[in-house]
């Protein structure tokens, strides 16, 4: 097969691009070159929708010891270690084959934490998918994603420590999934993937070269995903994951890096060996010569645009002196993992591939790394008397319930009912670090050999995003920041991942260029960088666009992780305080989706500075043990948080709520119930009592604990969850 | 200790092992077992276990080593992917099954102690005679078989240990079992996890008590030989 000009389009190249590049080479680029640069060239790799929005965001704090660009950011935890991490999507591939599209969603973000020197120690996901109770399909996908998450996390041994799921039509067509890692490191075995020193040789790691993955991210990461029929005949571009391989992979690294054998390191995923290598070059200011012949590969016959651009899973690349490259290959040996040479650094500034002795591709670093066009977005909002951009949910209540029955409906919905039978599924445990489990607390938090503790939580709010770009993405930012809160955790920096519909469309992009400026005000306002992240983009299905959904995955630091405080009432008597200033609005709530409301604004007005005010009160609450437990009152209103209260300790509490206040009316990232010894509550807003064996609302409505149990755990209908 | 390729839990046994003497970690290609007095066979997926649990770890070359201890009454435990792998090799009854319902389960179980006469149980003994433990479960194939004749034999023999307790079932274990011994009580293996259950601050100390039984056990033969 070969390449011809008229295939850039298919490639994902615009005719523009295309003139571009024969501008820039002043030729016609051959197959392999045009292969190389329409990946590198790709939204996914190239993010030149995005790039110019992103510069927005803050980058720098105390804490960052490495940021955006390279495979992981770092944070100072103190004691001489560092914590890596990052969230990456993989969502159009798991919406093609979600089993192995979520495993190797999970494997890549795996590889891109011990890239940099660190060994993972905890995985959290962020999944979207359309409504279980009438989509055959989303049941399908959510069972075969989160089978795929647990297949590679439990066999790597890697706990799953945290996550979030949400259910929403408009991700009926484009589920999501998106995965982040964290790792921990010695600041002095963090490595940079620059690669450096003409003369020294490029050595693959790890599986052998297939056609997997061929052109996944231009087909797959850069376009709409259309209807089923034509999504089946993409599964080849889907790439197998072996968590086996992984973990030689990822011992076998560490080994590498402690045994200082490495100048640097660089983790093969999207477009492959094209997307490594040209960055390692680029960041290193060097040339790199590749030859395609030397590349172990799986099946005979691959051309050399293939093994350029193959998405074969569970590979590294890295930089190594000549006279090292024998230590390396015999640390490799023990661990059972391949290791070959297949090219050299040169000085040359170009990318040159070779094959059967002729060079079949020779283009400067900079063409694929920096020349692709940054587009300007077009953003314009929706008119005001347009049709909504969202269809509005169907009513399942009709407004007119007692209360009671309110609650249990919101505590048996969808976004709210226990997420126990996923997480079921996932070992949190191994590595004898989890301190707080998943569903124990608001954020997970694990231990460290200092002595002290981290704490990691993800987050994100489509449907509230889409009512209000701008407001729903700093309350995102407050929510994660108020869940690390809850455990006693000071947060040290962030990494998104903004998964968005096309940015052609200009209220798509204006949703896009609103939610970013929403995330770099609130990181400024809370003083949070922003230490990496992905974007995912043209997530749209038939019926339009998916709900704008930026999500965040945020680290933390806490001194005395025995304090780290759950989320359940914990002791009979104690006192039950609401802190932090509380005027929910109904707008984007999930009772409001229930009712079958339109998703429009406005929602709440956020005084962030007394929020974040709130934040560090309840932080202290925590550290100084004035608090047994704490929990960020978020979907479902403070009814719901006063429900799950309750539950992890079947724990009853009498309450009265402040007057004029709604139950279930939402404003996140603000607001936490609180409970303690009634001296150590004196002073605060107290509201209630822990005790007895029922949730007792004065005036609103009185449920008993175990039907309270009994709606979060069960849900007949929805057998997945169930 | 062993160490498989794939091993996941090897050091999290290590750490609880510390907790009551000393533990090294042993490669799965060497022989030598490094007169160690007892053998943990950890969790994890060896070899990715793609073809059955504890399929191919059997033939690992430490394996060998590791049988003929046993046969000289050496002190085996397997836990999880290592009880897979003893009843792969033939040094434990029975056969661990994919869970009934095909999914991975981690849950914190209670397990009943079924006898205390074993070198893995004896710190367990109590008023009332039987103590629950709170142990986690995590796996994808715990489901404890052996045919009817066979599960009758071991229960008259005393050789199972460690009942799911009422309930608590996770995996569709027959009879409810979750762990069993040799007929000579010196090679033991349980689905739970008891190493991921001997710190207040990640969890609870249950699993100390089998550590703590070995501990005891060994110091026993140490005095007896001296």
């Amino acid at each position: 097969m070969s390449i011809t000009d008229e295939r850039h389009r298919a490639l994902g190249l615009t005719d523009d691009e295309y003139a571009l590049i024969v501008s820039l080479l002043d030729r016609s680029p051959g197959d392999t070159e045009l292969a190389m640069l329409s990946l590198m060239w790709s939204e996914h790799c190239a993010y030149k929708h995005s790039k110019k929005l992103l510069r927005r965001l803050p980058t720098d704090g105390p804490a960052v010891l490495m940021g955006p660009g390279e495979n992981a950011g770092v944070v100072d935890v103190g004691g001489g270690l560092g914590v890596a991490f990052k969230v990456e999507s993989h969502n159009h591939p798991s919406a093609v084959e979600p089993f192995q599209g979520a495993a190797t969603g999970v494997g890549g973000i795996l590889r891109d934490i011990f890239a940099v020197g660190a060994r993972p120690i905890a995985v959290l996901d962020s999944l979207r998918f359309g409504e279980p109770e009438r989509s055959r399909r989303s049941r399908y996908l959510l069972e075969r994603a989160v089978a795929g998450i647990g297949h590679y996390g439990n066999s790597i041994g890697v706990p799953t420590v945290g996550g979030e799921i949400y259910f929403e039509d408009p991700y009926e067509h484009n589920c999501l999934i998106n995965a982040m890692c964290l790792g921990l490191a010695p600041h002095e075995r963090l490595i940079r993937a620059a690669a450096a020193g003409p003369g020294n040789v490029l050595v693959l790691l790890g599986a052998l070269t297939g056609r997997d993955g061929i052109g996944g991210a231009s087909v797959l990461a850069s376009a709409e995903l259309g209807d089923g029929e034509s999504d089946e005949a993409k599964r080849p571009s889907v790439q197998i994951g072996d968590p086996f391989a992984e973990k030689k992979l990822l011992e076998c690294s560490l080994e590498l890096l402690d045994a200082e054998l490495l100048v640097s390191l660089q983790d093969l995923g999207a477009a492959g060996l094209t997307s490594s290598a040209s960055e390692m070059a680029a960041k290193g200011g060097v040339g790199l010569d590749i030859d395609c012949d030397r590349v172990p590969l799986r099946e005979p016959g691959l051309e050399p645009f293939e093994i350029m651009v193959s998405e074969s899973q569970e590979r590294m690349l890295c930089v190594v002196a000549p006279e090292r490259v024998d230590d390396v290959i015999a640390v490799c040996d023990r661990w059972e993992t391949r290791a070959t040479a297949i090219g050299e650094v040169t000085d040359s500034e170009r990318m040159r591939i070779l094959a059967a002795g002729e060079v079949v591709a020779d283009l400067p670093v900079s063409i694929l790394v920096d020349d692709c066009p940054l587009y300007d977005l077009e953003p314009a909002p929706p008119d005001a008397g347009a049709p909504p951009l969202y269809a509005a949910p169907s009513a399942l209540l009709t407004g007119v319930e007692p209360a009671g029955d309110t609650l249990l409906a919101l505590l048996s919905s969808s976004n709210i009912v226990s997420r126990r039978p996923v997480f079921e599924q996932y070992d949190p445990v191994v590595q004898s670090r989890t301190v707080r489990r998943p569903e124990q607390a608001d954020a997970a938090v694990l231990a460290l050999p200092t002595g002290a503790a981290i704490a990691v939580a993800i987050d994100g709010n489509g449907r509230r995003v889409a009512c209000d770009p701008r407001a729903g993405a700093i309350e995102v930012v407050f929510e994660c920041a108020a869940n690390l809160a809850c455990v006693g955790a000071q947060p040290l920096g962030l990494t998104n991942c903004l998964n968005f519909g096309n940015p052609e469309k200009p209220h798509v992009a204006w949703q896009l260029t609103e939610a970013v400026d929403g995330l770099a005000h609130a990181c400024d306002s809370l003083g949070i960088p922003v230490i990496g992240g992905n974007v995912s983009l043209y997530n749209e299905g038939p019926s339009g666009p998916i709900y704008p959904t930026p999500v965040i995955g945020m680290v933390g630091a806490l001194p005395d992780p025995a304090r780290a405080a759950g989320l359940g009432f914990t002791r009979a008597g104690d006192a039950i305080a609401l802190v932090g200033a509380f005027a929910p609005g109904y707008a984007g709530s999930e009772l409001a989706k229930l009712r079958g409301a339109p998703v429009s604004g406005p929602l709440p007005p956020l005084d962030e500075a007394a929020a974040a005010q709130t934040h560090e009160l309840v932080r202290s609450l925590v550290r100084s043990g004035a608090a047994r437990s704490a929990h960020d009152i978020a979907e479902g209103g403070i009814a719901v948080a006063l429900a799950e209260c309750c539950a992890p300790h079947r724990l009853g509490a009498w309450v009265t709520l402040p007057a004029g206040l709604d139950p279930f009316a939402e404003a996140l990232g603000r607001a936490f119930i609180v409970s303690g010894a009634p001296e150590a509550m004196a002073g605060l807003n107290v509201i209630g009592t822990v005790g007895g064996d029922s949730l007792s609302l004065d005036g609103i409505a009185e449920l008993a604990v175990s039907e309270i149990v009994t709606a979060r755990e069960r849900r007949p209908e929805q057998p997945l969850l169930g | 200790m062993i160490r498989f390729p794939g091993s996941c839990d090897e050091v999290d046994a290590q750490l609880a092992c510390q907790r009551v003497g000393e533990a090294v970690i042993l490669w799965h290609g060497d022989r030598d077992l490094q007169g160690v007095d007892a053998v943990v066979v950890p969790g994890g997926f060896s070899y990715g276990d793609y073809l059955r649990a504890g399929a191919i770890a059997r033939f690992a070359p430490v394996m060998e080593s590791v049988a003929e201890f046993a046969n000289d009454g050496g002190i085996v435990l397997g836990i999880c992917n290592g009880f897979q792998v003893l009843c792969e090799a033939g040094l434990l009854p029975g056969a661990l099954l994919p869970n009934d319902h095909l999914r991975f389960i981690f849950r914190q179980v209670a397990l009943d102690v079924v006898r205390t006469d074993s070198p893995f149980t004896r710190a367990c003994a109590t008023e009332p005679p039987t103590r629950q433990l709170s142990i986690p479960v995590k796996h994808m194939s715990g489901r404890y078989y052996a045919p009817d004749d066979e599960l009758r034999r071991l229960e008259r023999s005393g050789q199972v240990l460690l009942r799911y307790a009422p309930g608590h079932n996770p995996n569709g274990s027959l009879r409810d079992i979750a762990g069993v011994c040799n007929e000579q009580r010196n090679v033991f293996g349980l689905m739970p996890h008891p190493e991921h259950a001997v710190d207040p601050l990640t969890g609870s100390v249950d699993g100390l008590y089998l550590f703590e039984s070995i501990r005891t056990e060994i110091d026993d033969r140490a005095r007896l030989a001296a």
